[in-house]
């Protein structure tokens, strides 16, 4: 089993290398790279937006809830879904669900072109297919999720917003309050390194498994699946050695 | 000219090629012919480059194949034109997208150019109106079409056929084998194709190569099919009753 592992962080490695090497022709990369910010960024849009908006409302009445009948103060609140949003949920939670829609499509779409010999024709032409393919994903990657990252929290801070202030558990000037208080620069760096580190495993972990598909649906079936699996294992891996690298 | 030099291929215990020699001479249809399992995708793939042999060398004229690296292997898959044995069409590009990828790819020319480029391509197949279409509206013949078109686009030296005619009629099949020999003599290519189509066979087979169980069992060209008394390729080729029939007919009649 050992040999296996190691057998696949060679190869994982090596395709790294091959695909950060210099592009055949810049124009056909940029082209490919703007198809694939508009896939992950505007595509992730509705889903990153949504699932933004309940996590800061879930945060914001969960700890209504607990700081109810104690001598922390409520407005407390806005600076807890604040900090929640920007250390742990925009970050990774986002990234958790993008390695589920982005991964998995990055591994079938990859899959399906080496089954289809996509890959191979493109190989045969002369063309670097793992810098072609998997490059311009990463580059996409590294610029919108980010973004997506920096979307996500100010949603998920205007779902406690939605979540306390209309129902009357807080007031806005309350809810303002707590967002304005100990606010610390250094958690949106470390928002900032989750996201681009995040990035890049949700895209060269499917990449590597779709690229080295072999066998049938039943196999890209698979592949997209450890894609997302090996994906989400790695983000909170990563998320806790970033955490105790960054808070030490 | 291609030379593959005793070509072995090891597939964990199982040897699918056991000291395959050949020689392809440009300006020539090559045909590898042989029963399914007999290494003829195995043989094309090395012989592209695509697989590398556990022993044995391929020569691309006078240079060693394997041997370079890959920036020179880079350099010889300019030269390279495939046909695919389901064409490889980009689902996502049209056609003249497909056509021009290589152009768009690895020339500095303008859009007018590769565009006029990809037009004589497209002509030369009988694809003119084409352009505009996305592989999936497309017939299985006009695909291989698409795919031949995108294979001499670069003017390549070599081009290879893995299964030209697989999934089509007699006749689409027919012209598709004729397409490729007009080509090939046009262009003076070295041809390879890997079929176990005996209309290929018959029609444009300048030069045949039977695989059989990873050895090359027979060579000759398609005037020697008939009368060769080779009992593995006889009985691969003539595999029916009515074809051995027709064979004895044929002999008979001289």
């Amino acid at each position: 089993m050992i040999s296996n592992l190691l057998y696949h962080i060679g190869r994982y490695i090596l395709l790294l290398r091959q695909t950060f090497s210099r592009p055949e022709n810049l124009g056909m990369y940029w082209k490919e790279t703007m198809r694939q910010m508009e896939d992950i960024g505007i595509g992730s849009l509705i889903i990153v937006a949504l699932i933004s908006v309940f996590m800061g409302a879930v945060a914001a009445v969960q700890f209504s809830y607990q700081l109810d009948g104690t001598l922390v103060p409520q407005w407390y609140i806005g600076y807890i879904v604040r900090d929640l949003a920007i250390i742990e949920s925009a970050p990774t939670i986002t990234c958790l669900v993008l390695a589920g829609k982005v991964g998995s499509n990055m591994a079938a779409e990859l899959g399906t072109m080496r089954q289809k010999e996509h890959i191979d024709a493109m190989e045969l032409m002369g063309v670097n297919t793992a810098a072609y393919l998997i490059l311009p994903k990463i580059i996409a990657a590294l610029f919108m999720i980010p973004l997506l990252v920096t979307l996500s929290a100010y949603v998920a801070i205007g779902g406690g917003y939605l979540a306390t202030v209309p129902v009357g558990t807080l007031s806005s000037d309350d809810y303002e309050r707590g967002l304005r208080a100990f606010f610390l620069p250094h958690n949106v760096t470390m928002m900032y390194v989750k996201a681009v580190v995040f990035a890049f495993i949700l895209t060269t972990v499917p990449c590597f498994q779709g690229y080295f598909v072999k066998g049938g649906n039943i196999e890209l079936g698979k592949a997209s699946t450890n894609a997302v699996v090996f994906s989400n294992i790695l983000i909170l891996l990563s998320d806790y050695m970033i955490a105790v690298l960054l808070t030490g | 000219m291609i030379r593959a030099e005793n070509i072995i291929k090891q597939f964990d215990d199982h040897e699918v090629l056991k000291g395959v020699s050949m020689e392809f001479n440009p300006g020539k249809t090559n045909l590898i012919i042989g029963r399914s399992g007999a290494g003829k995708t195995v043989f094309l793939k090395i012989l592209v480059g695509l697989l590398e042999p556990s022993s044995g060398k391929v020569w691309y004229d006078n240079v060693d194949f394997f041997s370079l690296n890959k920036k020179q292997v880079r350099a010889i898959r300019l030269e390279v034109g495939m046909l695919f044995q389901g064409s490889a069409l980009f689902d996502s590009m049209k056609v003249q997208e497909n056509v021009r990828f290589p152009l768009d790819m690895f020339t500095n020319h303008t859009l007018a150019e590769k565009n006029k480029q990809v037009d004589l391509c497209l002509e030369r197949v009988g694809l003119s109106g084409a352009h505009q279409k996305y592989p999936s509206e497309l017939s299985g013949g006009m695909q291989k079409r698409v795919g031949i078109a995108r294979a001499i686009v670069m003017e390549p030296k070599y081009l290879f056929c893995d299964e030209p005619n697989s999934g089509l009629d007699p006749r689409t099949a027919l012209v598709i084998d004729e397409l490729i020999q007009d080509i090939t003599y046009e262009h003076n290519m070295t041809t390879i194709i890997n079929t176990h189509d005996m209309n290929s066979v018959m029609e444009i087979g300048d030069n045949i190569a039977y695989l059989h169980e990873g050895f090359l069992a027979w060579q000759g060209s398609k005037d020697e099919v008939l009368t060769s008394d080779n009992e593995l390729l006889q009985g691969f080729i003539f595999a029916s009753p009515f074809l051995q029939r027709l064979r004895s007919a044929a002999l008979k009649q001289g």
